[in-house]
């Protein structure tokens, strides 16, 4: 039976984050990556990109070719694996081998969630659009005579419809909800957004759902017909937990897992889009599926694997996207009072409560909105800075000078 | 490692700095080129009330837009986080991440960051040579 010292199932954000968390720490124990995916290590939120010709397969890989080698890691790619075994410490793959771990990372990811809809399996073109091979597939079937629904006008729908925009026909987008983006837009950020991406052709219909499939016609609730040659499911994802699950791990909206990123499981870790986090700017438990998140808990994860000291305890949802010119940043949760400011092209808001910046959108002009960022993150009190300044743009000058210079100067120049 | 550090006493607000960086970065023979050009400096001088000084990339010991990059376009060499303008799209996933709003747009639809001129042909900071009261120093830390 092949044995690791750390075993690693998913080879993307999480995954590689335990990877070079392990090394910061362990230079030499034995890693293995399993990977259903028979792909080098790739950056998932890019095949709305590769199908916009923004980017290549080469240019997609998450880190460079020789990152396995470099970092002395077996990869066992297009392998699932099927089951863990806590008390032997062995996982079982779908081929049938065994791999022994002594400590294991859990980084699987999501799956994209279909509700049930009369007729789907009468669609023949039909894709969901969260893998490398999906956009690869879904580029084969399209031509600028096919038209296309997608279904689910959330980050995944929109970034799909924009990076099909150029080699499709006529996109319509419809979703359940009454505006686009809810989960990290306020009402007229999702208008904006909205406007921006009609004026580019493209058709939404919202407050409504598709109630059955004809071969090529969705006939939605609102009695309306909607033909297509092309479908794209984009409803939503859920958390992978099935395997920590059936080995017995504590799973509540995702798998539970402590600061550590350890699961309930004795030397199990879990990080990303399979895990909830505790989010701090509305103390909840919430699956926060982003990838810089991924990174980082996977990076913790690996520190704690190898016997290093590691909290991930700054949990915060953060977009950036941007959808055909128009970027847009958020983070946090939109609670409390707030603060807007816009005009023609640019619309920025600010949250905040108890002393505390608890989130914000910046749609347009984004530039510094980190600062803004950081703030939530550090909890910093609004009362130690100068917010009416800081309100107008992010900017260092809001800051005490002592903080100012533990920032800026060399620490001979910082006392003051 | 070696570092771009403010001394804000010592600034004038001249913001000779950020010319020299668009100058080094801009890949032109004279800095009578720029006359007329809005320069996009990747340091930026910040002014209230008197007060100035300037900002730019603090090559963070656990850089936040590294560890958040979606791409893998940025990357920590020597201590240095260098941009790879092939494998960036422009998410900014960066700008949002970075404390010190230190990471802008590039006219090119991709990002920008202070290398510490080690990709362009100066090799050594243009803002800090440029500096006429030495109010931004490269010193080790
Ligand atoms: C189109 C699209 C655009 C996105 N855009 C953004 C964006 O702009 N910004 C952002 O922050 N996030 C974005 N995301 C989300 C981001 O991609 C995820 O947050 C990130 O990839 C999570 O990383 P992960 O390692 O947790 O999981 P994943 O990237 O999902 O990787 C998990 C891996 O594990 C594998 N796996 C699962 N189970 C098993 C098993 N049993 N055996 C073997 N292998 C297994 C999976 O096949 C997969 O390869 C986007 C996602 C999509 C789909």
């Amino acid at each position: 039976m092949k044995s690791f010292k750390y075993v690693i199932i998913g080879n993307s954000a999480a995954g590689i984050g335990c990877a070079e968390g392990i090394r910061q720490i362990d230079k030499k124990g034995t890693i293995a990556i399993i990977s259903d995916e028979k792909h080098h290590t790739y950056s998932r939120p890019l095949i709305s990109y590769l199908l916009e010709g923004k980017t290549d397969l080469q240019r997609m890989k998450y880190r460079p070719d020789n990152f396995y080698k470099q970092h002395n890691i077996v990869l066992i790619s297009g392998e699932k694996a099927v089951s863990i075994n806590k008390e032997s410490k062995t996982i079982k793959l779908e081929k049938g081998e065994e791999i022994k771990y002594e400590k294991l990372l859990a980084a699987l990811g999501s799956s994209p969630f279909i509700p049930p809809m009369d007729g789907l399996e009468q669609v023949k073109s039909k894709f969901t659009f969260m893998k490398l091979d999906d956009a690869i597939n879904l580029d084969k079937e399209l031509s600028k005579d096919k038209k296309v629904l997608i279904v689910g006008a959330g980050l995944i729908g929109l970034k799909c419809a924009e990076g099909i925009y150029k080699k499709s026909g006529k996109i319509t987008i419809i979703d359940l909800a009454n505006r686009i983006l809810p989960s990290i837009l306020d009402e007229d950020g999702s208008v904006i957004i909205q406007k921006h991406i009609e004026s580019k052709g493209i058709h939404f219909i919202l407050n409504d759902s598709v109630s059955r499939f004809e071969s090529n016609s969705a006939f939605l609730k609102s009695g309306n017909i909607i033909e297509f040659d092309i479908l794209v499911i984009a409803v939503g994802v859920r958390p992978n937990v099935s395997l920590i699950k059936n080995a017995g791990g504590k799973i509540n909206k995702g798998i539970w897992t402590n600061e550590k990123c350890e699961t309930s499981l004795p030397d199990i870790y879990s990080a990303g889009d399979c895990t909830e986090s505790f989010d701090i700017t509305c103390d909840k438990e919430r699956i926060l599926a982003l990838l810089p998140n991924a990174y980082m808990q996977g990076e913790c994860a690996g520190i704690n694997m190898a016997g290093g000291q590691k909290l991930y305890d700054k949990a915060i949802p953060m977009n950036a996207i941007g959808f055909f010119g128009l970027h847009l940043i958020t983070a946090g949760s939109y609670e409390g009072n707030f603060f807007v400011k816009s005009d023609k092209s640019n619309y920025k808001k600010l949250f905040f409560k108890d002393d505390l910046l608890k989130g914000y959108i910046m749609i347009g002009d984004v530039n510094r909105g980190g600062i803004y960022t950081r703030i939530i993150r550090e909890k910093i009190p609004l009362s130690t800075l100068d917010f009416e300044l800081i309100k107008e743009r992010p900017q260092l000058m809001a800051f005490e000078l002592n903080e100012r210079k533990k920032m800026l100067a060399n620490i001979s120049e910082r006392s003051v | 490692m070696k570092r771009i550090y403010a001394r804000e006493e010592w600034c004038l607000g001249c913001h000779l700095c950020e010319y020299n960086c668009a100058f080094a970065n801009s890949g032109l023979d004279t800095m009578t080129k720029l006359k007329g050009i809005k320069i996009n400096p990747r340091i930026q001088v910040e002014e209230n009330d008197g007060i100035f000084y300037a900002v730019s990339c603090r090559h963070c010991e656990e850089p936040l837009c590294v560890k958040g990059c979606i791409t893998g376009a940025l990357s920590i060499k020597d201590g240095v986080i260098h941009i790879n303008k092939e494998k960036c799209v422009g998410c900014f996933t960066c700008i949002l991440s970075c404390p010190y709003g230190c990471i802008m747009p590039a006219e090119t639809g991709v990002i920008q960051k202070c290398e510490l001129c080690q990709t362009n042909s100066k090799g050594s900071p243009a803002c800090v040579s440029g500096c006429p009261n030495r109010a931004i120093v490269f010193e080790e830390g």
